[in-house]
């Protein structure tokens, strides 16, 4: 763990206390309800609001005790905040004019985020899609040590999001440093955690790896509706006969409808609670392609009484299914007991 | 129609050109102080409430006191005047320059109003954006405030310039009413007033006042105009 952050700050209706970790490359998602405090922590490490109490230690270097302007942390502000008077050459090379000299540069953050085109346009002509990648470019090229994001996508539609969601990908992958990333959309989280950090009511409920946390059951990520077990893996082969794609996770093989990527991509897999069946006995003649044996490691119920969260380890990560409370009771599911779980092809979410 | 035009005489054509010549002046100096206590009052310190009230105090007392009280200081005896005069062998008080000063003094408040309003208007939001690509007070303010508060300050420059060609009361108080140096347009029509048979002089140069005004007024306008959108 490489960066440290500690905030206290009182408001008259709540108080936020946060003490998290994230490590030196990859994105960390702080994750939260509206109001829980997640801007305020992402302002008060920039330096941008007075705080009660805040520590922000980066490999052993206390950025706090620096003015903001001398911190070099990238900010990305969900309303992009592109310099109206400047055209968007001159709004990326704002913060690059100012920097020392990085190993961030401008050929390769164009190419990134696919801004070549837009240099001599002016903000109020882009798209919302475009100024947030610009926002992003200028962010980068100012040479930050740690790249912050407020819900970068909040203010763009659907579409506009799935347009830059890759762009943001490849970031992750190819910036050798720490990105803190807030938003209160799962998709954004599931897609672009490495880390993540759960908060509500201004406190860290937990915080780890994106997989272990999507799959707790005492965590409020499973009991959504949408709640979901992620596991990474890579694009292991195309099956194009039987119209198959295969990824391999830790072990064990997934079979989804055929994509376009390359082998040996790295993938993530989404698979939703309401999708996954447990079964005891290998079904012979079933549409499934999945059938992968499981271990039992907890079982929640769910609120709201007639459902049970079962989280099961499938050897590269953990998997929620949500079934009846009468079905766990029929298989007799209890913690250490063995399963197999069935997976639909066409339920498998594949991110990249 | 062109009998309605007035016919200036040289003398009236060198007021008008002198009360140009003052009001520019005036502009051209204190807008940059203006700018300067424009920023100043937009941020926090202690005594800024002082500075505050000394930049607005010409706009609540009678001009003949401001006139008065720019006499005592910068006058040839005065505190300020007499350093100048020793030190650089300029004098102020009775002067063209010195006009100009008694314009620029009365007219500050209206430029430095104007200013505030402009740097105001500048959304804060794009101000931390700067910070936090590492750019300082005074490069946030050259950078992002000032350009984008550039309507104020040319709001700010027509404003002050059209409010100079009138002052009166603390021009002739501490400039003195001298023909071809202080006498500038609203001078020179009380003289005319004065004089017995200076009425249709002053009806000319009156007319003139109103058309500069007019002038003034319209560009201020077209300024406001583009400022609110």
């Amino acid at each position: 763990m490489l960066l440290r952050v500690t905030v206290e700050h009182s408001y008259r209706t709540f108080t936020l206390a946060a003490t998290f970790e994230a490590p030196a490359e990859g994105i960390t998602v702080v994750f939260g309800p509206s109001g829980s405090g997640k801007t305020t922590i992402l302002a008060a490490i920039a330096g941008l609001i007075r705080t009660d109490g805040i520590k922000v230690d980066l490999a052993g270097e206390a950025l706090d005790r620096l003015r903001p302007e001398r911190r070099r942390i990238g900010m990305v502000f969900q309303d992009g905040r592109l310099f109206p008077h400047l055209n968007v050459r001159d709004n990326l090379y704002y913060g690059l004019k100012r920097a020392p000299r990085g190993s961030i540069f401008v050929d390769e953050t164009l190419a990134l985020l696919g801004l070549e085109e837009l240099l001599k346009r002016w903000p109020n002509t882009l798209s919302g899609g475009e100024r947030q990648r610009v926002a992003i470019g200028r962010a980068l090229l100012s040479q930050p040590r740690l790249l912050l994001m407020d819900e970068p996508l909040a203010s763009l539609d659907n579409a506009r999001r799935a347009e830059i969601l890759p762009f943001l990908s490849r970031l992750r992958d190819t910036l050798r440093l720490p990105i803190i990333y807030v938003t209160h959309a799962i998709e954004e989280a599931v897609h672009l955690a490495d880390q993540m950090v759960l908060i509500e009511n201004g406190r860290v409920l937990a915080h780890g790896p994106l997989a272990e946390l999507a799959a707790r059951v005492d965590l409020p990520l499973a009991s959504r509706d949408d709640a979901a077990g992620v596991l990474n893996g890579y694009l292991h082969s195309h099956d194009y006969e039987r119209r198959l794609s295969a990824i391999a996770c830790g072990g064990q093989v997934y079979m989804v409808p055929l994509n376009s990527i390359d082998e040996r991509t790295p993938v993530r897999l989404r698979v939703p609670a309401r999708d996954v069946i447990l079964a005891l006995d290998a079904p012979r003649e079933v549409s499934v392609n999945n059938v992968i044996p499981a271990i039992v490691c907890g079982i929640a119920e769910m609120a709201a009484g007639h459902a049970a969260l079962v989280e099961i380890d499938v050897g590269g990560g953990v998997l929620l299914a949500r079934i009846t409370l009468d079905a766990a009771e029929r298989l007799r599911l209890r913690p250490g007991a063995r399963v197999l779980a069935l997976i639909k092809s066409m339920s498998v979410e594949l991110l990249v | 129609m062109m009998a309605y035009v007035p016919r200036l005489t040289l003398e009236e054509w060198q007021t008008i050109y002198l009360t140009l010549r003052v009001a520019a002046l005036a502009v051209g100096c204190g807008l940059p102080l203006a700018i300067l206590l424009g920023w100043l009052l937009s941020t926090r310190f202690p005594g800024r409430f002082l500075l505050n009230a000394l930049v607005y105090l010409p706009l609540a007392l009678p001009p003949v006191v401001t006139g008065w009280l720019l006499l005592m200081l910068c006058g040839v005896e005065g505190p300020v005047g007499a350093l100048l005069n020793r030190r650089f062998g300029i004098q102020l008080a009775f002067t063209t320059n010195g006009a100009a000063l008694a314009c620029g003094v009365m007219v500050l408040p209206l430029m430095v109003r104007a200013i505030g309003q402009g740097l105001e208007a500048v959304d804060p939001g794009l101000k931390q954006a700067a910070r936090t690509l590492g750019a300082g007070p005074i490069d946030r303010f050259f950078s992002i405030s000032l350009p984008l508060a550039l309507p104020g300050v040319l709001l700010a420059a027509v404003l002050g310039f059209t409010a100079s060609l009138g002052e009166f009361g603390a021009v002739i108080t501490f400039a003195a009413n001298i023909p071809g140096q202080t006498r500038t347009l609203p001078l020179a029509i009380y003289s005319a007033l004065q004089a017995s048979d200076g009425e249709t002089e002053a009806m000319r140069l009156a007319l003139c006042s109103v058309a500069l005004a007019l002038i003034g007024l319209v560009a201020a306008e077209r300024i406001a105009l583009r400022l609110r959108r």
